[in-house]
């Protein structure tokens, strides 16, 4: 996979991945450029398109659209599959995920993806595995935190 | 320090964080750029703070900033700073901003390395887990190569959430770091069969990717993907295996035959639709690559084509999609089992979604036959009339002329209503391809000869009708019709009708307003017809049609002449010379008309688009050498760096250019002359060359009988339509004689059977309306064979192409596991940069430039890892001691051959591979560390070397001791008060399988030549139930490399050292070197410590400089294989050596 966007139907970009370096211009480009393709499509369209030397996938879930970029040899049905393994993984962490969600929590959101996707490969296929995983990084970001927050009140005191 | 806290406890909650950053730009819609500048200046005030919490969460904005659009460049070394905290919480933030704002210019990641390699081998596998992740988005040639080592560890690591991802990050390295996939590929093979299935799944992703681009060194790895495909229940990892078996059959077509079955069993099974989509591709794919024509595999295709009509009849728009993508790859080699689904894909074409429609379209293409193409075409010029959007229509019209003009017109039997068609597209509004019509137009009339006057008669009524085209500006595309039609109507002018009122059409004021190449084709032709007219009337005294034709044109051509357009200007002045020219003859009664015409005798062949490409340059002639001189200014900066190293290149284009005498030139041109004369298409002086296009197909070129029943003349626009029905009518006739034939000789011979009587009638009985000639393309004759370029050179993974099962005895760059390290890290380095605060990042994270320098090979290369775990363990114990000493003995061979010596070093290992894993030795990879702490330059004599001990016994090492047998010009340095043949205590102890590093100070006196220095390193083997003495000799190895700093040069600086005049030069040529150019450099640069000062094409300027400040300068240049350095230094011995080592770096590849 060559990189993934989300983005929503206004057209702003809510996440980005990108898995092989690109210069930000180009990215700035790409990005305009497919969203315009896409959100031009009609609901009752397939999800494939041909896009330069790319296949994108995409799939619209509500208001967001998750975007894909796959190479030519690339499964379009298992990228299809991923993106919603990913929207799963969303929705089980979030509790019924929504847009605001991920534009409040979007470190969150990329933690997630982090711990699914790497390097656009897929690291692990079983759901329990990858919220394990974030769940005890969560963890220990709460210990690395709760000692701050007594100072905190400290301050506040 | 309490009110400190406080007080940052306090700033921190003023500031905002990411949520309220959110909020704040979701409240300012419409100022939200002033919004995010104030909002920027405040994070760059968080920034200079001390506190790391109040950092972390400036750079959590700007990530989201970021990902708005803003450049958050400027903020690159907080993020570092963010990254290097200890705290995971805000290590995970700074990892994140990195990963999604770093790219390979971002000059800080060099800064990085350290700190990344730290966090690899942190003991909380979430750090490690976090620097892998983002690594894997920001990785560099530099980071891969450094780190390469590290994460092959860690794919070894206890915990398979890190095993996991390592593996993965590994194809990224691989990617960027080539040289590191030979050492780790047995690692990741083992991975393969890894307990773990996210392991497991993650190394055959590896491999499938490595194996898509490069299979042929995969193939070995078959039985054991074979064995995983038919024992695996994962859909995930059952895809990427099979989508690696469609990489590899064509290379093993054996194992094609083998993956049927297995294959099409999944299909018959699988609920899942995406791997049945694999599947049925990876068996076309399959089938494509053994040699058709067998019977059993059509079953096969059967299977697949019913599938793939299940998918596309699904009313799910993807799957219909991909059946329809799938089914154009059987259309390939297969067209028939595709053909008889032709209802079905034509039903596609009436789908809601364009992009389906397109897929069908082009599945179309391979549908055609004779029998059918003009019922197909009929039904997409259906679907330009309904077509809404200009894409779709133009889209189709294409599809059109691809369908119809494909393989040579192959399917069109009818040409007139060809040509038909053609005419009713260019009714299309606003399409862009008028040009793709007009050349198609051209095509045709030039090439099938018998439709010439069915062509110039619609061209004429084209041309007549030319206001329907031009009428409105928007159809603009359209008019490049006109430019065919005024160009066949010209040139074939003798089948006009009426050629008077074409040119009267053709010189109407209107024309002015079409497009100027259009308009100098219309005047260029008005000339031919007029030759036609004059012609015609030949003969006839005071002929008043001829003159009235002079006087047209007399009097419409001004209006040419006065065009803005140049070609149009001149051609029309020059024409309304000759006209007038020709009025005043034709008063004087003269007779014209031969020698207008002998204007345009001649006829135009078609050329392939190849041939000029193809045209063999003549012997002699040197297309690049300059004409002339090149001119004096050229010589100027550029240049100059190259022209220190003198000896070469300007000069060469003047004196070739002065050995060719006059004689020589003179029998140059004979042969030319000669050539030219056994050259058909060279256009020779003498105008009757009409000889020339006797080819032999020209001759054959019946004069066809044109068939009555169609109307030559069509008054207005054609409709394609009665062809149809025309066509039909034809072949009902003939099928109906034929049939009668066929009864009469069925009634002479009853035996014999025969093909196609009653039944559908297959293509070969269709007789095209015409018989038609078509004229091949002409080539040149001693055309060069087709050249077509294969692969892309800048492909990434080009450079990943290394045979795997190749055995490489010992090769120094692929070893980066026991290779010395030098790093470096001075403060004149930085200073060129000052961006940054840069004593406070050396206290953090030493290390700029890595180089490798030498190794010290302590362990053969595995082989492979197969033999293992028989042996009994006390057979083990037993062995242990010969094994060392067998091992020493391979070690002294070693020394003694002197680290370069690769193939006795490999017969050894044959003779005894050695599993580490297994052995108690201790396995010990040795880096070389050099830097300075203070960063200044003083202390130019003093090496530091850090080696890596690491134990790969199942035994606990202690009491090592390090010692080195110093020699004059090189010393170990001891602590005070230590003799002078002291070893020293290594401070620690290395239980099973860790790993640990101690520095160890060299004084060096001299630099300029390698030193090798024999040393011991002593310790204590402590088992459960015993503890032995063991000794370990080594050889440190120091080329003059090593003694070389990687150290940025500007050229301008460059240029002047060069010319100061005080270095002496020295020189070297590389035969066979079969690289490219980038890479050649990059292993000088990654070898030999140098940095590219200037590149231009094949040519480089290289500079380094020593420890004690030796500048050493190299001009690289290539050419076909041979790779030639220029190189200067202040120092020639040391000089000698670093080229002497480059080429032993070279000889090894």
């Amino acid at each position: 996979m060559r990189f993934m966007l989300l983005f929503s139907r206004q057209g702003k970009l809510r996440l980005q991945k990108w898995y092989t370096a690109t210069a930000e211009r180009d990215k700035k480009k790409m990005v305009r450029e497919l969203m315009q393709v896409v959100l031009a499509r009609k609901p009752k369209m397939c999800s494939f398109l041909e896009w330069r030397d790319l296949k994108i996938v995409y799939k619209r879930y509500a208001s967001l659209y998750f975007c894909c970029a796959v190479e030519e040899h690339d499964n379009e049905l298992i990228t299809l599959e991923v993106i919603h393994r990913f929207v799963e993984l969303l929705d089980k962490y979030f509790g019924s995920v929504c847009e605001l969600d991920i534009i409040f929590n979007f470190e969150k959101a990329y933690f997630i993806l982090d711990e699914f996707l790497m390097g656009g490969e897929i690291q692990d296929t079983s759901k329990k595995s990858v919220l394990k995983a974030i769940e005890q990084a969560d963890l220990l970001q709460e210990e690395d935190e709760s000692p701050r927050s007594v100072l905190e009140e400290m301050g506040l005191a | 320090m309490a009110l400190k806290i406080v007080k940052g406890s306090i700033d921190r909650m003023f500031d905002k964080n990411l949520q309220d950053l959110v909020r704040g730009i979701r409240n300012h819609k419409e100022d939200e750029a002033k919004y995010i500048s104030t909002c920027i200046d405040e994070i760059k005030q968080e920034l200079k703070q001390d506190n790391i919490a109040v950092k972390a969460n400036a750079v959590c904005k700007l990530t989201y900033l970021q990902m708005l659009g803003y450049d958050v460049s400027w903020a690159a070394f907080n993020i570092v700073e963010v990254m290097s905290s200890s705290k995971f919480t805000y290590k995970r933030i700074g990892y994140l901003a990195a990963s999604q704002c770093f790219h390979e210019g971002t000059d800080v990641i060099m800064l990085t390395t350290n700190q990344i390699r730290k966090d690899l081998s942190s003991p909380n596998q979430y750090d490690t887990g976090v620097a892998l992740t983002g690594l894997s988005c920001f990785v560099t040639p530099d980071l891969a190569r450094d780190l390469a080592n590290d994460i092959m560890t860690l794919m070894s690591h206890t915990k398979p959430y890190i095993r996991k991802k390592a593996v993965l990050i590994m194809y990224k390295v691989f990617l960027k770091y080539p040289e590191s996939l030979r050492p780790a590929f047995p690692r990741l093979k083992e991975k393969l069969e890894d307990p773990d299935p996210g392991v497991q799944s993650a190394a055959v992703n590896v491999i499938c990717e490595l194996a898509r681009r490069n299979p042929k060194n995969y193939l070995s790895l078959a039985p054991l993907f074979f064995k995983l495909m038919t024992s695996s229940t994962n859909n995930w990892v059952l895809i990427k295996i099979i989508k690696l078996f469609g990489a590899l059959t064509p290379l093993e077509p054996r194992l094609g035959k083998k993956l049927i079955e297995p294959l099409t069993n999944l299909i018959h099974s699988t609920s899942a639709m995406s791997l049945l989509y694999e599947c049925v591709n990876t068996v076309i794919a399959v089938l494509i690559s053994l040699s058709s024509g067998m019977p059993n595999h059509s079953a096969s295709i059967q299977l697949c084509v019913q599938k793939l009509r299940i998918l596309i009849e699904d009313s799910d728009q993807n799957l219909k999609y991909l059946g329809l993508l799938a089914m154009s790859k059987i259309l390939k080699t297969h067209p028939k089992s595709v053909q008889s689904h032709k209802d079905l894909i034509l039903q596609c074409l009436d789908d809601k979604d364009e992009s389906i429609r397109l897929r069908a379209l082009d599945l179309l293409y391979g549908m055609v036959s004779k029998k059918n193409l003009m019922e197909i075409v009929k039904k997409l010029m259906l679907h330009v009339d309904k077509a809404e959007g200009t894409t779709y229509r133009d889209e189709l019209l294409t599809k059109i002329i691809d369908i119809c003009s494909q393989s040579n017109f192959q399917y069109i039997t009818n040409f007139e209503w060809y040509i038909s068609i053609l005419v009713e597209l260019t009714r299309l509004e606003g399409t862009r391809h008028g040009h793709l019509i007009a050349s198609q137009m051209l095509d045709v009339a030039i090439r099938v000869k018998a439709i010439r006057g069915f062509a110039v008669a619609q061209m004429a009524t084209l041309l007549d009708n030319a206001h329907l085209l031009t009428g409105n500006t928007q159809r603009n595309g359209i008019c490049e019709v006109l430019y065919a039609a005024a160009w066949i109507c010209g040139e074939f002018s003798e089948h006009l009708e009426d050629p008077m009122q074409t040119l009267e059409a053709m010189l109407r004021p209107k024309v002015a307003t079409l497009p100027g190449h259009i308009q100098a084709v219309y005047v260029q032709n008005a000339a031919k017809l007029f030759a036609t007219v004059l012609r015609k009337h030949d003969g006839e005294t005071e002929s008043q049609a001829a003159q009235e034709t002079s006087q047209l044109l007399i009097d419409r051509l001004p209006l040419f002449v006065q065009s803005a357009n140049l070609e149009v200007q001149e051609r029309a002045s020059c024409i309304l010379q000759l006209v007038k020219y020709i009025q005043k003859l034709q008063q004087k009664n003269v007779e014209v008309a031969e020698e207008v015409t002998a204007l345009f005798a001649g006829e135009l062949n078609p050329v392939a688009p190849k041939a000029q490409k193809k045209v063999p340059i003549p012997e002699g002639l040197d297309l690049d050498a300059w004409i002339n001189e090149p001119p004096s200014g050229s010589e100027s900066e550029d240049e100059k760096p190259k022209a220190v190293f003198a000896k070469e290149e300007p000069k060469h284009s003047r004196s070739r250019h002065t050995e060719v005498d006059e004689k020589e030139l003179a029998r140059r041109r004979e042969v030319r002359k000669q050539e030219q004369a056994s050259n058909p298409f060279y256009i020779k002086a003498s105008p009757s060359s009409q000889k020339v296009y006797d080819a032999p197909g020209v001759e054959h070129i019946p004069v066809v009988q044109i068939d009555l029943s169609v109307p030559l003349k069509v008054p207005g626009m054609p409709m394609s339509d009665q062809y149809l029905k025309l066509e039909e009518e034809r072949r009902q006739k003939e099928k109906a004689e034929r049939k009668k034939k066929e009864k009469k000789k069925k009634r002479e011979k009853r035996g014999k059977e025969r093909k196609a009587d009653s039944g559908p009638e297959s293509e070969e009985d269709i007789t095209p309306a015409h018989q038609v000639d078509i004229v091949t393309e002409e080539m040149p004759e001693n055309a060069l064979p087709s050249d077509d370029d294969d692969k892309d050179p800048n492909d990434p993974h080009k450079a990943l192409d290394i045979d795997l099962d190749k055995y490489v005895p010992h090769c120094r760059h692929l070893q980066f596991i026991h290779v010395l390290h030098i790093v470096m890290c001075r403060n004149e380095f930085f200073s060129k940069t000052e961006i940054y605060d840069f004593r406070r990042i050396q206290k953090k994270m030493l290390c700029s430039i890595e180089t490798r320098l030498n190794q010290l090979s302590w362990f053969p290369v595995q082989k492979s890892s197969k033999h293992k775990k028989k042996k009994q363990k006390k057979e083990k114990e037993e062995k242990e001691k010969k094994k060392k000493k067998r091992h020493h003995h391979h070690h002294q061979h070693h020394g003694d051959a002197g680290g370069e010596d690769s193939v006795q070093n490999g017969t050894v290992e044959e003779e005894e591979p050695l599993p580490v894993s297994q052995s108690h030795s201790v396995s010990l990879k040795r880096e070389v560390k050099v830097y300075d702490i203070q960063g200044n330059h003083q202390d130019e004599s003093k090496v530091v070397v850090s080696v890596i001990f690491e134990n790969k016994s199942d035994s606990f090492l202690k009491a090592m001791e390090f010692n080195v047998l110093d020699s004059l010009n090189s010393k170990l340095q001891r602590p005070e008060g230590a003799g002078a043949h002291d070893s020293l205590t290594v401070p620690f102890q290395l239980p099973p399988g860790v790993s640990n590093e101690a520095r160890f100070v060299f004084s060096v006196q001299s630099i300029v030549m390698p030193q090798k220095l024999k040393g011991t390193l002593t310790f204590i083997v402590k088992s459960d139930e015993s503890s032995t003495h063991e000794k370990l000799d080594f050889k440190l190895h120091f080329t003059c490399t090593s003694y070389l700093i990687t150290t940025p040069c500007y050229s301008d600086a460059y240029a002047k050292l060069l010319e100061s005049g005080d270095l002496k030069g020295s020189s070297l040529r590389l035969e066979g070197i079969n690289m490219p150019f980038h890479h050649l450099l990059a292993r000088i640069c990654f070898h030999h410590h140098f940095s590219v000062v200037e590149r231009i094409d094949s040519c480089a300027s290289m500079y380094s400089r020593s420890i004690q400040g030796h500048h050493v300068c190299l001009l690289v240049k290539t050419s076909d294989q041979t790779v030639s350095i220029d190189a200067k230094c202040d120092e020639p011995s040391l000089l000698g050596n670093v080229l002497d080592e480059i080429k032993q770096t070279f000889s090894k590849c």
